[in-house]
Order: structure tokens, then sequence, then C-alpha cells
């Protein structure tokens, strides 16, 4: 898979929050988008996942040279963001099955739940109902989510947001496990973004 | 096959966070018995005739209906699921999954409103039923797929509670005269052919209102 980003803006009542962004990235291969404040990381990354449309430019999947379509990279994208919330009053299988449900309309093998939940440390509060987590478990649970159907594109806004250092070693996982993904970071932590091959740095941003 | 799976899947995941959470069952209720209440003391005794009956009915339908259906949008962007859900089911299964949970509140809303009311109003007899029926189960659909589309454009905006019933009333005002009338015959006894032309009316009102709400409503649930 390739994913191609020709020229993009976006413009928000007027403000220019940045344009003519361009860029191509291939699978086992990362990008790292840096910015000040407001330079408009989330909202290139939320154009990127299809959630906003850009004002100009435009965003492509190709695989093996054909054009994917809006389910087809649907089906092979992985988001974890502050922007996603996932539903409190379910617990996190209940989340799970019910969101992959939603995704694929198959429900989430119960081993392949478990290897996750397992792998980021919420198979002991699998029954509890997520309003009841911390901040950080949250977000270890976006990455279950993210991570479940083992995407070919994995895009993670601030990735290190409210993890422990377990939850850190977990995301270093990730990294390390995506050799045959497109891996799209957007990240003020330089640590983060010298682990990505390319980078992408949005000049403007909060003054 | 796969579109309804999925589809099926945002029916469930509402109907179990309704029976979690109750944001729309305990509005409704509460409104159906103060609305109730109200014309109880308004009323003072007297039997009002069967048009002023048919009208307080879907009165308290319409307004119940604004208080409760309206959630099924609005709690997803207060909680700031709206945007994995865009992310994870296309628009389509998101519209007809809200559309059924919504006529399934929508027919609970209508049982509740004709009980109460054959217990409140000793003038309400529903002498041809399947008028009625026929009626609430139409009036249902109707109001359910104006009020998904109508809560789909609310949630996107500032002024929530203010704005779903102003912009609601324009667009099912032609629905509740439609139900009105047939309610009245059904109270009137009159012959279920007498209301054929409100059926097709109702019938129509739902196939415009639920294709002009599928088309529109990619473009308002995205961005």
């Amino acid at each position: 898979m390739i994913l191609t980003a020709e020229n993009i803006s976006k413009t928000f009542n007027r403000r220019t929050v940045f344009r003519e962004i361009g860029f191509t990235v291939a699978a086992g291969q990362s990008i790292a988008v840096t910015g000040r404040n407001g330079a408009g990381k989330s909202t290139l990354l939320k154009i990127l996942a299809g959630l906003l449309t850009p004002t100009r430019g435009s965003v492509r999947y190709d695989v093996d040279g054909s054009v994917c379509g809006p389910e087809e990279i649907r089906a092979s994208l992985g988001f974890v963001s502050p922007y996603l919330q996932l539903y409190d009053e379910f617990s996190a299988l209940e989340n799970l099955r019910l969101l992959s449900r939603m995704r694929s309309a198959t429900v989430a093998a119960d081993d392949r739940c478990r290897e996750m939940l397992t792998r980021f440390g919420l198979w002991e509060r699998r029954d509890d109902q997520v309003r009841t987590y911390s901040s950080g478990m949250k977000q270890r649970l976006k990455y279950v989510v993210a991570l479940l159907d083992d995407p070919q594109v994995l895009l993670l806004d601030e990735p290190s947001a409210n993890l422990d250092a377990d939850g850190i070693a977990a995301v270093s996982h990730v990294y390390e496990s995506s050799q045959r993904r497109i891996l799209v970071v957007a990240t003020n932590d330089r640590s983060e973004a010298e682990r990505c091959e390319l980078k992408v740095h949005l000049g403007t941003g909060a003054s | 096959m796969n579109v309804l799976a999925r589809t099926s899947a945002v029916l469930v995941k509402d109907l179990l966070s309704e029976i979690r959470t109750r944001y729309a069952l305990n509005a409704l209720l509460m409104f159906i018995i103060t609305a109730v209440a109200i014309i109880l003391f308004a009323l003072r005794g007297d039997t009002p005739g069967t048009v002023v009956l048919a009208g307080m009915f879907w009165v308290v339908v319409f307004f119940t209906g604004m208080s409760g259906l309206s959630r099924i949008f609005v709690s997803e962007e207060e909680r700031g699921t709206a945007l994995t859900l865009q992310l994870l089911a296309p628009p389509g299964v998101v519209y007809f999954g809200k559309l059924a949970f919504n006529v399934l509140l929508t027919l609970v809303l209508v049982a509740g409103v004709t009980a109460v009311y054959l217990v409140a109003f000793p003038g309400f007899i529903i002498q041809t039923p399947s008028i009625f029926f026929v009626t609430l189960l139409l009036g249902s659909l109707g109001l359910a797929s104006a009020a998904t589309i109508i809560a789909a454009i609310v949630a996107k905006a500032g002024s929530r509670g203010t704005l779903y019933p102003v912009l609601s009333f324009p667009v099912v005002v032609v629905l509740l005269m439609t139900v009105m009338n047939a309610t009245v015959k059904s109270l009137d006894g009159e012959e279920f052919s007498a209301a054929i032309v409100d059926f097709v009316v109702l019938i129509s009102y739902v196939m415009v209102m639920t294709a002009g709400s599928f088309l529109l409503f990619e473009f308002v649930w995205k961005d």
C-alpha cells in the first residue's frame, strides 16, 4: 500500500491551518508529523483518516497500482487520537466486539482480543466499564481497538499521551512491529519523531 | 449482508447503551407523565371530543419525541464518540442503524402514550383499531425518520436544546396533520377504507423523508 498526499491545504473560517503539504509513504515506512501547537498536526491526521475533507489537494491510498475506495481505506486503517473516544458505558471487551462488528461485520476473535488486551495490560480489567478506567488505560484501549484488525495503515496522534512506562514500552513494541505497515505519527516528542524515517514539519502554528 | 450486519451492530450498540444509561427512556417517560398530568389539570374533569383528544395525543407524542429522539446523535457528539463511529462505519450504516433505533424508541413512545391515554381519558375509545394501529405504525416511522436527520443536523450545531423542536415542526407538520386526521377517524369508528388516503400520504412521507435523509446524511455527518 502507498499513501500519497498531494498539495493538501486546510482552511477553517478563512484561517488557513496549513497549505500545500505533500508526501508519499509506502508500506514499511514511517513518517513523523511535527509542528507547534495549532500547526494542524491533528487536522492533517484526520484528513489522512478521511474524517475531514481537505480544502485543496487530495489524499490517495493505492494497492498494486489501483486506488482504494473509502471502504477499503476504512478496513485497513487504525487510528489512535485524543479526539477518538470509546464508549464509557461498555467494558473493554464489549467495546472491542461492538466496534469490530461495526467495522467489518464480524465479531473480533476471543483469542485476538485476549492477546491484544494482555499486551496492553488490560486483560485483568476486561469486564470493567471503561468509565472506571484512568486516562492512561483509556489510551491503551484505543491502541487495542486500532490494532485489533492488524491495520495496514496506523495513524498515531500524540502516541504517548497519558501513558506510564509500561504503556510507553507497549507503544515502542507497536513501532517495532510495524515493518509491514504505513505508520504516521503526529508528535512534538523529539525521540518519537526520530524513530520515523520520513518527516513533515508544519510550519505555522499558534504564536 | 455485510451492510445489514454492520447496521444491526450500530442498532445493538445503541440499544445496549440505552439499557445501561436510560438517557432517552427516562426523558420520554417523565415527559409523557408530565404532559398528560397537565392536560388533565387543564380539562378539570371535562370530556373533550375526539378531535381534541386526537390532537392532544399527537402533541404529546411530538413534544415527547423531541425531548428524547435527538439524544441519538447529540450523545455521540457530547461523548466524543462521533468521530469513532465515522472512522469505523460508512454514513449509510450509521444512518440506518440510528434510524432503526429511533423507530423502536418511537414505537415504545406511542405505545406508552396510548396506554396512559386509555387510562387517563375515558373518552379515548379506539373504535376502529385497524386504523389506529396502522396510523401509529406509519406515524412512528415518519416521526422517527424526520427526527433522525434533524438530530444529526442539530448535533453539529451550538444551541441544541432549542433548535431541535424549532427545526422539527415545519418538517413534521404534514405528518402531524395526517396522523391527527386518521386518529380522529379511528376514534369516531369510521371504516378502514375512509383512512386509505391518509395512509397513502403517510407512506409517501416516510419514503420521501427516508430517501432524502439518506442522501443528505453523508454531508451532515462528515466535517
